[in-house]
């Protein structure tokens, strides 16, 4: 049980995306979800361990940690990704939903082929439409608030080497140093890049859904005239 | 045997659990399950390791972890979410029994062995009473042996063998605080889900109940409604006659 449980339900959702929903899906799993199980596990793993701090006083280690780092980047990613992907389960469950009542209008007798509503693509219309473009609207907000929270809560994207602190029961200013700054940093613009360009993809999949609705309407009503 | 156990039991519940049920097995498979594998089961992987006393007593480190920390924050956790997903198993069953009942008298006994009716109801309801139960005992148990759900940053010991009050420091306070909100919201929320679900359930069936009363009554009366009916059908013809008014005038006969 881990990421690859989150992989079979969000595949499931693929079938119903359009092209550039789908290439989403393609870049979170394997820019993001595989480099943080394969990599950046790896890289964050010793962090506690490895921070140094210039004292022998027991607890400042500690303390001076849990001060810079109030909750660790792995993390964040981790939640970041699952929040990222649950609006998929809002179209899921849509789906589903709607496969339900055409089960039970084909029970109480109308015909339908029940293969064929097992395979069949479901159209993004309708309701479909309007619960799909709230699941990617969700997304690019969930993102961005992501993105400013790493912002705010590290001063930014770098990593620095040495931090300064002075909590108790550190007795004065005490020089603590990060393990693999340059590692850390680099993984982290690494992945700040990869939510930008999932944030662009999501814009460009809500501009394209919201075109195309508004040339079906354009053309409803010239047909109709 | 690991969690892959408990996502298959959580899938087999989900067939037949029903609408609000399925959001509930959502919720706890992503925002409980995975949470606690992907991320909570590693902050607190050294925290006996981490757990430094301003010391050098032997001994005195022990003590203090087991004193403040009798049972770890991440096994309750566990222990939770394993006994949150339990009683769903009593539907399982449940359905499993009436499908052998039909295979064993070769018959169909019942409309659908997965359909929630009847006794199967009553065993859905119980399920649902005994995840909220036990949501609310495991919130009760973390607060009262933590005093709240907050991590202190140091916590002072002055157990046998310290030799006096010591300081003791507490790793990752901030993060396992953040994580035990983020579990205590979830517990909340699926407490929620599963009021939401009983309500409805009780309030679906209550009026299922009544209408059906209802139409046995209607049915059991039946020669009193025929009666007030030709009653009602010569009231218009005797107004027509009347008032002998309009050829147009509605006649109901």
């Amino acid at each position: 049980m881990d990421w690859g449980s989150l992989q079979d339900v969000l595949g499931g959702v693929n079938k119903h995306s359009t092209s550039i929903g789908k290439i989403w899906l393609t870049v979170l799993f394997i820019f993001r979800i595989m480099i943080l199980v394969v990599a950046a596990e790896r890289v964050w793993g010793d962090e506690q361990q490895d921070f140094v701090c210039n004292t022998l006083q027991p607890g400042c280690k500690n303390v001076c940690y849990d001060h810079f780092f109030p909750i660790s980047h792995i993390r964040l990613w981790a939640l970041q990704l699952i929040f990222v992907s649950t609006p998929a389960l809002l179209v899921a469950m849509h789906v589903a939903y709607t496969r339900h009542e055409k089960k039970r209008r084909f029970r109480n007798g109308e015909k339908i082929d029940i293969e064929e509503l097992k395979n069949e693509k479901i159209h993004i219309r309708g309701p479909l439409w309007w619960t799909y473009t709230s699941s990617i609207f969700f997304r690019i907000i969930f993102e961005a608030v992501f993105m400013y929270v790493f912002y705010y809560m590290y001063d930014g994207y770098q990593m620095p080497r040495l931090v300064k602190c002075n909590a108790w029961p550190c007795p004065n200013t005490v020089d603590c140093f990060v393990s693999r700054p340059t590692e850390k940093t680099t993984f982290t613009i690494f992945m700040l890049a990869v939510s930008g360009i999932c944030m662009m993809l999501n814009l460009a999949e809500l501009c394209y859904l919201v075109i195309k609705i508004c040339m079906k309407e354009s053309r409803k009503t010239t047909v109709l005239k | 045997m690991s969690w892959g156990f408990l996502r298959d039991l959580l899938s087999g519940v989900n067939k037949y659990s029903i609408g609000i049920g399925r959001i509930w097995v959502a919720v706890v498979f992503i925002f409980r399950l995975l949470v606690y594998i992907v991320a909570a089961e590693n902050i607190w992987k050294y925290e006996h390791d981490e757990f430094e006393c301003n010391i050098k007593q032997p001994g005195c480190e022990n003590v203090c972890f087991d004193h403040f920390f009798p049972v770890s924050h991440i096994s309750l956790w566990a222990l939770q979410l394993i006994m949150v997903s339990t009683p769903s198993l009593l539907v399982v069953f449940h359905v499993a029994y009436r499908e052998k009942r039909e295979k064993h008298h070769n018959q169909k006994l019942y409309k659908s062995p997965g359909e929630i009716d009847g006794g199967l109801l009553c065993t859905y309801l119980i399920s649902l009473i005994l995840k909220m139960g036990l949501e609310i005992v495991f919130l009760v148990l973390f607060y009262k042996l933590y005093n709240g759900f907050k991590v202190p940053r140091l916590v002072k010991c002055d157990i046998r063998p310290c030799p006096n009050t010591v300081d003791c420091f507490i790793s990752k306070p901030t993060e396992k605080m953040i994580f035990l909100y983020f579990l205590v919201a979830t517990s909340c929320l699926c407490i929620v889900l599963n009021l939401s679900e009983l309500s409805y359930l009780i309030f679906k069936y209550s009026i299922k109940c009544y209408l059906k009363r209802y139409i046995k009554k209607c049915q059991g009366s039946e020669s009193d409604c025929h009666k007030s009916g030709i009653i009602g059908h010569n009231r218009p013809a005797a107004a027509g006659r009347f008032h002998n008014s309009l050829a147009s005038s509605p006649s109901i006969q």
